[in-house]
């Protein structure tokens, strides 16, 4: 172990065997996924709007509180949160740059918020004062994104205003970014169903486009979680004007 | 690889090794008489078999080579960890009460704590990191530093990387990808200040007096080189030519994993295999032990990354391999805590008069738990329960603080004032450093850890409402807040000693200087100096 050239090779085998193994390997394997296209279903290809969403998102480190991935069944209580109705795969992130699959759950799983919430408004008022909207929530608001305007007595507010007050004798006016960061939310579906990870009773999962791999989880599900039913308990829509009646 | 130990009848753990250290060597002051100084901060005599060309150079006169550029990069890295530990403390309070400072876009959590996480990265633990590497190099080398004023130059070229990409982060400028949040404009500087660094370094290490190779070197030879590999390629797989989906998660995971673990982690582990031999003044226990040690870490840990993604949307043979390298982790794990108790054994007393010691001796403790605790966490089973929660959240904080942090400040508490010829200020101080982050790196490990295994166990096996449940933690994160309070207090004893220090060595300059300026002479400025 004196040897300095001798020392410098094996740390240089060192490195290169798990840069081999864990990088060049992997980028061989599922680095070049093409995405499917088959059976009439809407990939979650999503641009424009949704684009620049997901540059706020990542912009304002939303992926510090909130993990975009659901776990398969046997990995926590993901599927009984209706977080998703299957796991997510190297499939459903093909078209996002960054990939933010996060580390940390302050806030619950977002991989398939758009389904559970479709309400745009609800999403808005809900950045404004999160508070308002799941009592007890403990997301820090996000009021930076909209803007109060002073309303005079008996003045309208803008028809670009929120139609429900969220500060007293004001109109909310919600910014450009806080749109993309709601389009970019209602876009967050992981529900186009794959051979690798078929959703429940569903008869069309697309067939293999690699055979080597196998599953077969949809053989034991119950099948009975349909998109629809599958929001959860907290507030939906009906109260998405708290306090207020929409005008 | 082949002893070139060519005293046959020597004992191998002898080879190399920090006998001969009088009592004297261990006092932690420094007088400002120089006859004493190469007495005091003398290397180990080596071997007398080993055939060097040159003789060392004396240990004052390779202190007065580090000097400048050292200092630098240790000033800098104790500012950057202030700022970094403010800013921790200040999300940790948002935990808690969401509404604070929540108004201002550059403020939000999600922006505070990834600048957090990079200031005390790259600001601070690897900064300093590097400054304690140059010097350890150069004592085991015998040599002057090379290049003095590259290596300045490159450590103000870091500062600024760091400083643009701080900013960048608070201004919504970062990247999404953990640890690597800097924008690309600032990873270019980062890397090419880095070259320019590891260039040197590499240049000290080749023309070394000192033919023989002590276990520190290894480390730190492997943390040269593995740093540039890791930082480019993953800049570059992820903002410059990105990878596609999820191969950028795993990217990032493999990353993240090599930064703790093989670059922080190696120059952690070279301190403390430096600093326990020399202090007590015994030989390492056992050489080959720690050769072991080395090599099985090396290749473990390297492959142990992708753990991370244990459950995630990658195929599943990609995380098998890092679950079982992982476990395997235990293997390093147990020959280096034996060397290192082999080394000690009752000696331990030390610490308590030996500040030095004291933060070596804890923070290899720290690096003990936290590399049990994450083999334990990156197995499957235990991993269902505790991905995603505040107890991994802790680890992090503890293999960060308890670990790095712990070995880093105190070597700068033994490499400083022989930098400067001058004792620290206040030893006082020192001891609050010491107390305070024991403390506080205490507190946040055991409060994230006991908080983590509740939202564990409520999140992960329970259903229990997500809103509930994290309102269930906050007490916890609570008590994390005053374990960063008392971090913060005590970075700022260590600053505040440090500049004291640092006011006082250039006292004599500044002021010969001023007179020059006054002189009222100013035509024979060499006569006033």
């Amino acid at each position: 172990m004196n040897s300095g050239p001798l020392l410098f090779l094996g740390i240089f085998v060192t490195l290169a065997a798990s840069f081999w193994s864990l990088l060049l390997v992997p980028q061989v394997k599922i680095g070049r996924q093409e995405i499917l296209n088959t059976n009439n279903m809407v990939y979650p290809a999503r641009p424009g709007v949704t684009k620049q969403g997901e540059q706020i998102y990542r912009s304002l480190g939303c992926t510090e509180c909130h993990t975009r991935q659901v776990r398969p069944r046997g990995y926590g209580s993901d599927f009984d949160r209706g977080w998703g109705n299957r796991r997510t795969v190297a499939q459903d992130y093909l078209n996002d740059y960054p990939v933010m699959l996060g580390n940390l759950r302050i806030g619950p799983d977002l991989a398939n918020i758009g389904l559970r919430q479709t309400n745009a408004l609800w999403h808005l008022a809900h950045l404004y004062e999160p508070k308002r909207m799941s009592p007890g929530s403990m997301m820090p608001p996000y009021r930076f994104l909209f803007k109060n305007r002073k309303l005079k007595v008996g003045e309208k507010p803008p028809p670009e205003a929120l139609p429900f007050e969220l500060k007293p004798g004001h109109a909310t006016i919600p910014s450009e970014d806080a749109y993309a960061l709601v389009d970019y939310m209602l876009g967050q579906q992981a529900e186009f169903p794959l051979f690798e990870a078929p959703l429940p009773g569903a008869a069309t999962n697309v067939p293999p486009a690699d055979a080597a791999s196998t599953n077969t989880v949809s053989t034991n599900a119950v099948s009975t979680n349909a998109v629809s039913t599958n929001v959860p308990s907290t507030n939906v829509s009906t109260n998405v004007a708290p306090g207020n009646s929409p005008k | 690889m082949a002893s070139d130990n060519p005293a046959g009848g020597a004992p191998i753990t002898q080879d190399r090794s920090f006998a001969g250290h009088g009592q004297a060597g261990l006092s932690p002051c420094y007088s400002m008489t120089a006859p004493a100084a190469s007495t005091l901060v003398s290397e180990p005599s080596r071997p007398s078999a080993v055939i060097a060309t040159q003789a060392r150079v004396p240990t004052t006169e390779i202190d007065a080579s580090c000097r400048v550029p050292v200092l630098l990069l240790f000033v800098s890295g104790a500012i950057w960890l202030l700022v970094g530990i403010f800013l921790l403390l200040l999300s940790s309070v948002k935990l808690h009460s969401p509404g604070v400072l929540a108004d201002t876009a550059w403020l939000t959590l999600g922006r505070i704590r990834p600048a957090a996480m990079n200031a005390v990265l790259y600001g601070f633990a690897s900064q300093t990191a590097i400054g304690v590497l140059l010097w350890m190099l150069c004592r085991l080398a015998g040599t002057r530093l090379f290049f003095q004023s590259t290596i300045l130059i490159a450590g103000m070229l870091w500062n600024l990387g760091v400083t643009t990409g701080f900013v960048g982060i608070l201004a919504g400028a970062g990247t999404g990808f953990d640890w690597l949040e800097m924008p690309r404009y600032a990873s270019v500087i980062l890397f090419v200040a880095y070259a320019l660094i590891g260039i040197c370094a590499v240049m000290t290490f080749h023309f070394r007096r000192d033919p023989a190779l002590y276990v520190s070197q290894w480390y730190l030879l492997a943390a040269l080189f593995w740093f540039p590999w890791i930082y480019s390629a993953a800049n570059f797989l992820l903002l410059i030519q990105p990878v596609r989906g999820v191969m950028q998660a795993v990217v990032n995971a493999w990353y993240t994993n090599i930064f703790l673990h093989l670059w922080l982690g190696s120059i952690g582990l070279a301190v403390i295999f430096y600093f326990i031999p020399k202090l007590i003044g015994r030989p390492l226990y056992n050489r080959w032990l720690a050769a072991f040690g080395f090599w099985t870490l090396a290749f473990f840990a390297n492959l142990s990354g992708l753990n991370q993604l244990t459950g995630g949307p990658v195929p599943a043979w990609m995380i098998s391999i890092s679950v079982a390298a992982g476990v395997l982790l235990i293997v390093p794990l147990i020959s280096v805590a034996i060397n290192w108790h082999l080394t000690l054994a009752g000696n331990y007393q030390r610490a308590k008069e030996d500040m030095t010691l004291r933060f070596v001796v804890f923070g290899a403790g720290c690096y003990l738990i936290a590399e049990a605790l994450g083999i334990v966490l990156g197995t499957r089973e235990v991993s269902v329960a505790t991905h995603y929660t505040y107890l991994e959240l802790g680890h992090r904080y503890l293999a960060l603080f308890g670990f790095v942090g712990m070995v880093l400040w105190g070597s700068l508490h033994y490499i400083v004032p022989r930098l400067v010829q001058m004792d620290w200020y206040c030893p006082k101080l020192t001891k609050t450093h010491f107390r305070c982050s024991a403390l506080g790196v205490g507190l946040i490990f055991v409060a994230l850890s006991a908080g983590g295994v509740l939202h564990g166990l409520k999140m992960n096996l329970g259903t229990e409402d997500m809103v509930r449940l994290v309102r269930a933690t906050v007490p916890f994160v609570g008590l994390s807040t005053l374990g960063w309070l008392l971090l913060l207090i005590g970075q700022g004893a260590l600053l505040m000693n440090l500049f004291v220090v640092l006011r006082r060595s250039v006292e004599p300059y500044r002021r010969s200087a001023w007179e020059l300026v006054r002189s009222d002479n100013p035509a024979q400025p060499e006569e006033s100096s």
